[in-house]
């Protein structure tokens, strides 16, 4: 297999006036082409800060991160071109319609104004936003403005898309339907590298996952080998689920866990 | 080249679709004209005022007002809303040169402005304001104040770029008024106190707004239409490679 996304000894150091702050702390990764990968961990672990860093949004501190076999930092131009990137918040100009935002998109990857509109055509009935396209994005909802991030995401039609937190504020409808756009882009033969703090989402959607706890990658491995080695090192009896895999792995409690990541208790 | 086409093309767009946003950029200059004009021009009657070239004092102070008016852009407003709402990020993530990135919105202001100065000229036109130096210096006139709008946004992008706030942003954004304020906006230099004067004399505002009365007043007069120019090319490229250096090292 090829690898989509590599990382060695990661390291993301933030200067302040009031000290530095070391948000990733040597973080190995490695992520296959055509996987659907889970960066899971609570709240300030440092899975934005590493998902900015192999997106060319953030420098890299120290350590070496290849992306579809580009160096991230030495070759940024090269690299934005073969990724695409959903952020946190669906990063969105609210006083453009969908259509604009995604022919925009598309002529900043160079498309002339014919190929970039038929690609927005294309993507507004992937993500089945037809009938909104000419609406001023303002007026989109949470799930629509999600999806439409997801499709800006796509125009170029990436190597690597990467995905941070996709469903964060979501209801349940929207986070399925998001579920399944992902899926479907993964068929395609497009990486995904997801980090989420919903341990369900984890479980569906991903082939592998890795969980960062303080800047630090703490457990890695399949969801099923991650659960097998947790009934195995405690000695359970009944199937563990990936909550309690990664109360284990972070040291958490169930009451502590439910006050930093939302949805634990399944 | 493309992309700053693009972005330009962009915010041009936002821009038609919230025409108020401009209104002030019109009127607060257009008040300014009115007020300064009433409050000064018996002073300074156009027969016997020699600096007013034979025309009346409306003329003398059209400079501060295109000035005021190429200072109320609103791209670096619009930035910290994309670096709030992460749009900017998404930008950042495309292979877009950060050249580009910096001069989309600026590319749009120049755009404007040349729109909005025109709307003054031709509105000061029925006042007996002219431009003495014809065509070409009307054109001249228009890229010296578009030159400042793009000069000015970019000093404000860059603190949005630095800050990300809003509220430090519309602050310096006030630094216009001692600009303006420290040339000679009601008199030439050579009529100012010596204090004035010297502030003035360092003020760089002070050639850009010479420049422009020059070529509303006089013929094409090269030596001081060279200086305002000069300070346009400078400090614009001053501030669009603090710009690009900033996107490039932007966290």
């Amino acid at each position: 297999m090829t690898v989509a996304v590599e990382s060695k000894d990661l390291v993301k150091t933030f200067t302040s006036r009031s000290g530095d702050v070391k948000a990733v702390c040597g973080v190995d990764l490695k992520v296959e082409q055509a996987e659907i990968f889970g960066f899971l961990g609570p709240n300030g672990a440092g899975k934005s800060t590493t998902v900015r860093m192999l997106t060319t949004l953030t420098t890299i501190t120290s350590g070496t991160a290849t992306v579809a076999g580009i160096n991230v930092a030495k070759e940024p131009d090269e690299t934005r071109r073969r990724i695409g990137v959903a952020l946190q918040e669906a990063g969105l100009d609210p006083r453009q319609t969908g259509r604009e935002l995604l022919i925009l998109q598309g002529r900043l990857f160079n498309f002339s104004r014919a190929e970039a509109a038929e690609r927005a055509k294309e993507l507004l009935e992937l993500v089945d936003l037809v009938d909104a396209a000419d609406r001023l994005i303002k007026g989109y909802s949470g799930g629509m403005k999600r999806r439409l991030d997801l499709a800006s995401a796509l125009v170029h039609d990436p190597e690597v898309l990467f995905l941070d937190e996709p469903t964060t504020g979501l209801d349940p409808s929207s986070r399925l339907v998001v579920w399944d756009e992902v899926r479907r882009i993964n068929e395609r033969g497009t990486t995904v590298f997801l980090t989420t703090q919903y341990l369900e989402e984890a479980d569906q959607l991903c082939d592998r996952l890795a969980i960062i706890d303080a800047g630090r990658i703490v457990c890695e491995g399949t969801p099923a080998e991650l659960k097998a080695d947790l009934r195995q090192r405690r000695g359970m009896t009944s199937e563990p689920t990936l909550d309690d895999v990664f109360l284990d792995v972070t040291g958490r409690t169930r009451e502590r866990t439910a006050g930093e990541v939302q949805e634990v208790q399944s | 080249m493309n992309a700053v086409l693009v972005l330009g093309e962009r915010a041009v767009r936002e821009a038609r679709r919230a025409p108020d946003a401009l209104l002030p950029t019109l009127l607060i200059p257009i008040f300014f004209l009115v007020v300064n004009v009433g409050q000064a021009a018996k002073i300074f009657p156009s027969g016997s005022t020699g600096f007013l070239e034979g025309q009346n004092y409306a003329a003398f102070q059209m400079p501060s007002s295109l000035l005021l008016a190429a200072s109320f852009g609103t791209a670096a407003l619009y930035l910290v809303e994309e670096i709030e709402n992460g749009y900017f990020d998404k930008m950042r993530a495309t292979p877009v040169s950060r050249t580009s990135l910096a001069l989309g919105r600026l590319s749009a202001e120049a755009l404007k402005n040349i729109g909005i100065s025109t709307v003054i000229i031709l509105l000061a036109l029925p006042f007996g304001v002219r431009i003495a130096s014809g065509p070409i210096g009307y054109v001249l006139l228009l890229a010296l104040c578009a030159g400042w709008a793009v000069l000015y946004a970019g000093f404000l992008q860059l603190i949005a770029l630095k800050t990300r706030s809003a509220a430090a942003t519309n602050s310096m954004g006030l630094l216009f008024f001692p600009l303006l304020f420290l040339t000679p906006n009601f008199v030439p230099r050579e009529l100012l106190t010596r204090p004035m004067e010297i502030a003035a004399t360092l003020n760089p505002v002070t050639y850009l707004m010479e420049a422009m009365r020059s070529l509303i007043l006089q013929d094409l007069n090269w030596p001081v239409i060279g200086k305002g120019f000069a300070v346009i090319i400078a400090g614009g490229l001053a501030v669009i490679a603090l710009n690009v250096r900033t996107m490039r090292s932007y966290d």
